[in-house]
């Protein structure tokens, strides 16, 4: 396994001053992440999200006396290729444990997880943040089962409880202590939820909580021993990932130059208040009473069962950036944007795959997705899934400017009117009569006719040829923006003799 | 009409064959029987004679079309640990209160399809967490026997029937079922087997399934049968076992009829037979007992090895870490939340609190507190972990012995039934009921207890018999042959019998 240690130092500018000098930061995070799959880990009964209170609950689910556990072979599977997809080592033997406490929404009085025999070993992703590409090191990812949900509001002196998630699938995957500013963070957690949708292992959706990170955090000075760590817990969003990090960065420094000591401890996050709160020490930890789950043989995979989930593993995003840049030359940044969802590359393919001479024109495609269909979406905040351009109306209008049909300028146009109105692109085209003039004879008309009417324009364009600009525009405005811009271009330099 | 009761379960089966009797009949005569003793022995918590009687009429139709299942229309009893659909299942505990499930347990489905018919539910130790039947929260099961005092006359002590599957070993003793489902973790079917003159087989771990079975202990619960002879031993657990998807430690391995191999004899069989066993300050009727297995089978054929289990000593100690360790974790559920007794307390906690202590009775707080203690922080490593390791000594034991041998003979328990309280105040006392037994549960075989005669007080002792994993049809094989050499015992009149 690659080290991860282009991490381990921090840059300067991820430092963070206080009063007796800089101090630099560990961050290290276990993101539990639904795992995509119809059934519960070791019941028959639906993951559906949004059903009526205990309607998804199944005799083991209940923890009905007698009731055993059977795995479900797809969210192993779905773990496994987590794993592949993290370029982590799967271990084909693992072994479930019981983690033993007592709450009302933990019907067995335990949940089963995999605690000293993880599914999968050490792995690593690769992030952008802070200026460079780093490593962020997996320590592991083991499955568990969820536990169902308290409603503390139904009623006035009780509490309820909807196990319609317990036993759903949990991946935990756990890094290395190896990010050094919230940025970093932010990105770890954006590039895993984007590996984790491409493989279709979690739906990403963090509003639902099907994707949230405890986070842990402790400061020290610049590669001295490292410090006490608190662990943040739950949190469900990306920027609140960030901004619980840079908090809790201040209260320990704070805390550290006043003379104190950090805790070791559990602290929740309260982004109204833009504070981080304890929750209970480490005094107060439970004593989870790990053992195997008699229940449970261990879970034996063979190397063939592992080998054929490698071999139909979809392309991820890094493979997917590098195959932009090699076969489409697109620029790595652009590469780098359409790979971020899964959605917006298959979006791109599809774009692509329609159009003629598609790797000349991956560039022009590239642009198209990117700067007006995104920047269009972004702007309505929309997403690329909900988009009402199809690939093929993009298609059609890269198509268009390519076979010089259309000038970029009027392509801006009829995207417009694509936008606005739909239809497809060649037809408007033609039924509006936006085809670019390529018909030199008109061209050579209407350049004569504007040297004609501007003799002093002429003379003032030879002692300064970067005047040609503006003939370029009387050219077009005379032809209604359908000449073909290089043909004007050529015509007037020689009319010109510049 | 002879006492139907007194019929064996393939002497019924046989009798039903040839239309002699109606299984109407037949369970009739049981509902009365149980209506008679169980005042005095209480071996049933709960009867159900009117489904019984469903039952039986049904199987009265299927028998008269000539589609009987291989129990049709035999009255049994099903031990208060087995789920039953529909009916209070409640492991003989507070804590489940009145707790009705919505499912059969798989071993019992079992049986309802090959016909049987079920009587009631039967009385157990709590939880299945005793030797002697005193900690059920119904209630004490009463053995039928009777022990001699010391002019050789009968005593009216009441004595214990041997626990936990005290309910199904009293029953089928006093005839009030022709044969009883029971559970084993650490002895729980062969102890009270031997206790009361009946056949027990714990099959090996995986041979039946535990869905559906109130859980004691994950790695060492089983269940089987309790029955007057090895023949309706072979017959019960022929029903019994089957592999079930459900289970994921029941094993996928056919069923063999047990009972076909009843008559293949055991010339040239090998019998092991364990110096470790020999404990020191066993009793002469125990050590001539287990002489007198050694010339039974030496004389059906079968040739005896001294053989050497070298970590016997060590499988007491690490059961009463691992069983109490894992139901630690089982009995978490009984938590007053969705089912069963809830006593309301000031908070979350209290309500905890309040539940299981009034909830569980005073060994089953005990065990959980041990199993509590020996998966803790500190504290795993030294208990827990070691007795695993202990465990796969044990089983390495038997595996180097079974290179010499088939079969290993030892006595059920060390000493004959006890009688009420006699245990009860030294709880180290009672563990030691188990010592003969726990090393076949440690280490997964099967184990058999088979009657092979009278203490000196007139109650039954009895030898088990140790195989291969998944060679139970060579205990059934053995059994018979001990069987046939000691005879039957059964409990001397009928005192129990009220009217």
């Amino acid at each position: 396994m690659a080290s991860a240690n282009t991490s381990a130092s921090a840059t300067s500018s991820n430092l963070i001053p206080g009063a007796t000098g800089d101090w630099e930061l560990v961050i290290g995070l276990e993101v539990h992440a639904q795992v995509a799959s119809n059934s519960k880990l070791f019941s028959g009964s639906s993951t559906q999200f949004g059903a009526e209170p205990n309607s998804h609950v199944s005799l083991v689910d209940a923890a009905m006396p007698g009731m055993l556990p059977v795995i479900n072979k797809e969210c192993v599977a779905q773990a496994i290729r987590t794993g592949l997809g993290l370029k982590a080592q799967i271990n084909n033997r693992s072994i479930f444990d019981r983690k033993n406490y007592f709450y009302p929404d933990l019907p067995q009085g335990y949940q089963i997880s995999q605690y000293k025999h993880p599914v999968v070993g050490e792995g690593e992703v690769e992030i952008d943040a802070d200026g460079e590409t780093m490593r962020v090191g997996i320590e592991r990812l083991h499955l568990e089962q969820d536990a169902g949900k308290s409603l503390h509001d139904q009623h006035p002196d009780y509490s309820y409880v909807d196990l319609n998630r317990s036993g759903v699938a949990l991946m935990e995957i756990v890094s290395k202590p190896d990010m050094r500013s919230s940025k970093q963070a932010q990105a770890y957690v954006t590039k895993l939820r984007t590996i984790l949708r491409y493989l279709g292992t979690c739906d990403g959706d963090m509003e639902k909580g099907n994707l949230r990170a405890d986070v842990n955090v402790s400061v020290r000075k610049p590669g001295g021993p490292l410090g006490t760590r608190c662990e943040i817990k739950n949190v469900n969003s990306i920027r609140f990932i960030g901004q619980a990090i840079e908090v809790e960065a201040r209260r320990q420094i704070d805390i550290i130059e006043d003379g104190g000591t950090i805790d070791q401890e559990t602290r929740l996050f309260d982004a109204a208040k833009g504070e981080t709160r304890s929750m209970r020490s480490k005094e107060e930890a439970h004593d989870y009473r790990y053992f195997p789950d008699p229940d449970l043989l261990p879970l034996e995979l063979t190397q063939a069962f592992v080998d054929d989930l490698k071999a139909h593993l979809p392309e991820l995003p890094d493979e997917k950036r590098a195959r932009f840049v090699k076969d489409f030359g697109l620029s790595v940044y652009d590469a780098n944007v359409l790979v971020a969802e899964r959605e917006r590359a298959d979006y791109f393919e599809t774009v692509l795959g329609l159009v003629k001479d598609g790797k000349q024109n991956g560039k022009l495609a590239a642009n198209w997705v990117i700067n007006e269909l995104l920047g269009r979406l972004n702007k309505e905040g929309q997403d690329i899934a909900d988009s009402k351009i199809t690939p093929q109306q993009i298609a059609g209008i890269v198509n268009l400017i390519a076979s010089n049909a259309i000038s970029g300028k009027i392509a801006k146009d009829l995207f417009e009117i694509v936008w606005t109105e739909g239809g497809d692109p060649a037809e408007i085209v033609d039924k509006r009569g936006m085809k670019q003039v390529t018909d030199t004879g008109a061209i050579e008309k209407a350049v004569d006719d504007i040297i004609a009417a501007n003799p002093e324009k002429v003379e003032q364009a030879k002692a300064k040829p970067s005047m040609l600009g503006w003939f370029v525009g009387q050219v077009m405005k005379s032809t209604g923006g359908k000449a073909n811009p290089a043909a004007v271009n050529d015509i007037l330099k020689s009319k010109l003799g510049i | 009409m002879t006492d139907l009761t007194k019929l064996t379960l393939t002497e019924a089966r046989d009798g039903l064959a040839k239309k002699t009797f109606t299984s109407t009949e037949l369970t009739d005569a049981f509902i009365a029987a149980i209506d008679r003793a169980n005042p005095a022995i209480n071996a049933c918590v709960m009867t159900t004679p009117e489904h019984a009687r469903a039952q039986a009429k049904e199987s009265d139709k299927r028998i008269a079309a000539g589609e009987a299942g291989l129990l049709e229309g035999l009255p049994l009893g099903n031990k208060d640990l087995f789920c039953t659909k529909g009916i209070r299942t409640t492991a003989c505990s507070k804590i489940l209160g009145n707790f009705i499930p919505q499912y059969e347990s798989t071993v019992g489905q079992n049986l309802w399809n090959a016909g049987a018919v079920m009587l009631g539910k039967l009385n157990n130790d709590e939880f299945a967490m005793g030797s002697s039947n005193e900690t059920s929260a119904f209630g004490n099961v009463v053995s039928p026997w009777r022990r001699n005092g010391k002019d050789g006359k009968p005593t009216t002590d009441k004595l214990v029937p041997g626990g936990s599957s005290g309910g199904s070993s009293a029953a089928v003793a006093a005839d009030l079922c022709l044969a009883a489902t029971a559970t084993d973790t650490g002895g729980s079917i062969r102890q009270p087997a031997a206790l009361t003159g009946t056949v027990g087989i714990k099959p090996t771990y995986g041979r039946c399934s535990r869905w559906g079975i109130v859980a004691f202990a994950s790695s060492l619960d089983q269940a089987g049968p309790i029955t007057k002879t090895v023949r309706d031993a072979a017959l019960m657990l022929k029903v019994m076992a089957s592999h079930d998807s459900k289970d994921t430690t029941s094993v996928d391995a056919p069923v063999p009829d047990y009972e076909a191999a009843l008559s293949k004899g055991i010339k040239g069989l090998r019998i092991g037979v364990p110096k470790e066993y020999r404990v020191e300050g066993m009793s002469k009727e125990i050590e001539k007992l287990w002489d007198d297995g050694i010339a039974w089978l030496k004389a059906a054929g079968a040739t005896i090895h001294d053989i050497s289990l070298p970590h016997t000593k060590y499988a007491l100690p690490a059961y009463y870490i691992v069983a109490p360790a894992e139901a630690s974790s089982n009995l978490a559920r009984y938590d007053g939340m969705r089912y069963g007794l809830r006593v309301p307390g000031d908070n979350l906690t209290d309500t905890y609190e309040k539940t299981r202590a009034e909830g569980f009775g005073k060994e089953v707080r005990r065990r959980i507190l041990i199993g509590t203690y020996v998966l803790s922080a500190g504290y795993y490593d030294a208990y827990y972990l070691k007795a695993q390791k202990v465990r796969t000594l044990i089983k390495r034991d038997f595996d180097n012995a079974w290179a010499n041998v088939d079969v290993v003979l030892t006595p059920t328990t060390p000493s004959p039934a006890f009688a009420f309280g006699e245990k009860t105040g030294d709880p180290l006392a009672m563990y030691l009921e188990d010592i003969f037994t726990v090393t076949v549960n440690m280490a997964g075989l099967p184990g058999m207890s088979v009657p092979a005669g009278l203490s000196s007080q007139g109650t039954p002792l009895g030898l088990q018999l140790i195989g291969k994993p998944f060679d139970e049809e060579t205990l059934f094989r053995a059994a018979q042959a001990i069987e046939d050499a000691a005879g039957r015992f059964k409990a001397p009149g009928n005192w129990w019998m009220k009217g």
